[in-house]
C-alpha cells in the first residue's frame, strides 16, 4: 500500500480498480476463453469439489456463463481422451483421473485400496441414503437386525451425519447421508441415486 | 467360527466324507455345510453370510426355489428352525433377532393351518403372509441398493484426485507474518540476555598460577601429600594443570617426590637448597 502511494501510475491503477468495484458495468470484459481458463484453474487448485456458483462469485460473472464454459470444458476433457476427467460431484466440480488407469496410478502412489465397508454397513448406508432422515428403530425395521456397529462405522467414516431428533417417543436421533457420502460414491447429489423402486423387479424376479 | 466365508464352493472331497454329521447339519441340501479342511483333520464350516433373519429367510426362499409371493410357510419355517438348531449345535450365539423371526414364522404357520372363519369380513381375508412378504421385498430392495453402492464405491476408489496443495492454511508453520517473526526473535534475544546474566565465570587457573600455588604450598608446609594437592582441583582442567605443574617443578628440580612404600602416598618436598635458591 505504501509503495502504491509513492508510484503515481500504480496509484491511478488502484483508483481504477476501486471504481470498477463500485460499478460492475465498468469492469473489464473477460473473454469466454479466459473465463474457461480461470474456471479450470480454480477447479484444479480446489481441495474439494468447487461449485459453479463459487466460481461465478469469485470471477464476478453470471452463473450461466460459468455453466456454459464448464460444459465446454467437460467436452474438451472427454474429447482429448487424456488421463484426466472434469466431473460434477457432490454439487461441485472436480478434476480427477480416469478409473481405467487406476492400477498404474495406484502403483505410482504406492497406495492400497482403502478398506471396504462391510455388507452390514453398506446395507445400513443404503437404508439411510434412501430413507433419510431415518432413525435407528426404522433402520432395524427394514434390515431386521440391529446395526449399532454399522452406524458407528458410518459415523466414523463421516458418511452419515446426525440430522436432529425425531419428535416421537424417546426422541430418537435421525441420520442422513453427508457430503462425504456423495464424494465417496461419486454422486452429483442424492437425486442421482437410482430410485429404490427400480430395485423392485430385481427383488421380485430373483427366483428363477 | 469367524471364517464363515460366503459362497464357499464345496470340494469334491465332501461326498467322500462318511460322517453323518455333515448330512445332518446341511440345510437346504447345500450351504451351509461342514467340509474337511484340506488334509488336516479340522472341519471347515461354510455358511451363508447372513446379516439377519430376513437375510436368512431370503436365502432359504432362494434355496428352495419357491415363489416369494407364495411362500410355503410350513416348509420354510422348518428349514429356518433347522438352521437355528444348526447354529446352536455349533455353539454359535443365536442373536435375539433370529429367535423373534422364528416365533413370527411359527405363528404364521399356525395361522395358515387354521381354517378361515367364513363370517370374517372381506378386508380381513388378507393373506397372513402379506406383511412378511412386504418386509422381505423391502429388505431385498435395500440389499440390491447396497450392492449398487458397493459397485459405485469400487469405481470411485479407482478415481484419484489431486493431492492436497500445501498452503499457508494447512501448514501452520509458515502461517506467520513478519511481526510474528520479530516477536519470536525478540523473545530469543531476551532469553539470551537472561542467560548471560546467569552465567558463572569459569575459574581458570593458568599453568603459571598452578606452579606458584604448588611451590608455595610445598615451601610453607615443608612436605605435602600430592593427593591433597590434586583434590584441591575444582575441574578436570585444573587437575590437568596441577599434574603438569608437579611434573614441571620436578623437572626444574624445585621439588622432589618421595614414596615411602609401594602404592603409598607420594609426598612432595622442596628439593635441595641449592635448587631452591636457583
Amino acid at each position: 500500500m505504501s509503495k502504491a502511494a509513492k508510484a503515481t501510475d500504480v496509484e491511478t491503477a488502484e483508483v481504477e480498480e476501486s471504481s470498477s468495484n463500485d460499478e460492475i458495468e465498468g469492469q473489464r470484459e473477460i473473454g469466454e476463453a479466459e473465463l474457461k481458463a480461470i474456471a479450470e484453474a480454480m477447479i484444479f487448485v480446489a481441495d474439494e469439489p468447487v461449485s459453479a456458483k463459487t466460481i461465478a462469485d469469485v470471477i464476478k460473472v453470471d452463473r450461466e456463463a460459468i455453466d456454459k464454459v464448464l460444459v465446454e470444458l467437460v467436452a474438451e476433457y472427454d474429447g482429448r481422451n487424456g488421463g484426466l476427467q472434469l466431473r460434477e460431484i457432490a454439487a461441485g466440480w472436480q478434476i480427477a483421473t480416469r478409473p481405467e488407469h487406476h492400477e498404474q496410478i495406484r502403483a505410482y502412489l504406492k497406495s492400497r485400496p482403502s478398506a471396504k465397508l462391510s455388507l452390514a454397513s453398506l446395507e445400513t448406508l443404503a437404508v439411510i441414503a434412501y430413507k433419510q432422515p431415518v432413525t435407528v428403530p426404522e433402520i432395524l425395521e427394514i434390515r431386521g437386525v440391529q446395526s449399532p456397529s454399522a452406524i458407528k462405522t458410518l459415523l466414523d467414516k463421516r458418511l452419515i451425519v446426525a440430522k436432529g431428533r425425531k419428535e416421537t417417543v424417546g426422541r430418537p436421533m435421525m441420520y442422513g447421508t453427508s457430503k462425504e457420502f456423495l464424494i465417496q460414491f461419486g454422486l452429483k447429489d442424492l437425486s442421482e441415486l437410482p430410485s429404490i423402486e427400480d430395485f423392485q423387479d430385481l427383488a421380485g424376479g430373483s427366483d428363477s | 467360527m469367524e471364517d464363515t466365508s460366503p459362497n464357499e464352493i464345496a470340494t469334491p472331497a465332501t461326498a467322500e466324507v462318511p460322517t453323518d454329521a455333515a448330512q445332518r447339519i446341511s440345510v437346504a441340501n447345500s450351504k451351509p455345510e461342514i467340509t474337511p479342511d484340506g488334509d488336516t483333520d479340522q472341519l471347515k464350516i461354510t455358511m451363508g453370510d447372513f446379516e439377519g433373519p430376513l437375510d436368512l429367510l431370503l436365502y432359504l426362499i432362494r434355496q428352495e426355489q419357491v415363489n416369494i409371493y407364495d411362500i410355503p410357510i410350513a416348509r420354510i419355517t422348518d428349514e429356518y428352525l433347522r438352521y437355528l438348531n444348526l447354529m446352536q449345535e455349533l455353539d454359535l450365539t443365536v442373536a435375539g433377532d433370529f429367535l423373534v423371526m422364528a416365533a413370527q414364522l411359527i405363528e404364521l404357520k399356525s395361522r395358515m393351518l387354521l381354517p378361515r372363519d367364513p363370517s370374517e369380513v372381506e378386508e380381513e381375508l388378507l393373506d397372513p403372509r402379506a406383511e412378511l412378504v412386504n418386509r422381505l421385498l423391502e429388505h431385498e430392495k435395500f440389499k440390491a441398493a447396497a450392492e449398487m453402492l458397493w459397485s459405485r464405491a469400487t469405481v470411485e476408489r479407482a478415481v484419484f484426485k489431486r493431492a492436497e496443495i500445501e498452503t499457508d492454511k494447512n501448514n501452520p508453520e509458515v502461517a506467520v507474518g513478519l511481526f510474528d517473526l520479530l516477536r519470536v526473535f525478540q523473545e530469543i534475544l531476551a532469553r539470551q540476555k537472561e542467560e548471560i546474566l546467569l552465567e558463572i565465570e569459569r575459574e581458570e587457573v593458568s599453568m603459571a598460577e598452578m606452579i606458584d600455588r604448588l611451590r608455595n604450598m610445598v615451601r610453607s608446609a615443608g612436605e605435602m601429600n600430592l593427593t591433597t594437592f590434586f583434590e584441591r582441583a575444582k575441574s578436570r582442567r585444573e587437575l590437568v594443570a596441577a599434574f603438569l605443574s608437579v611434573l614441571e617443578l620436578v623437572r626444574m628440580s624445585e621439588i622432589s617426590l618421595v614414596q615411602s612404600e609401594t602404592f603409598g602416598a607420594i609426598m612432595a618436598r622442596p628439593a635441595s637448597p641449592s635448587a631452591e635458591s636457583a
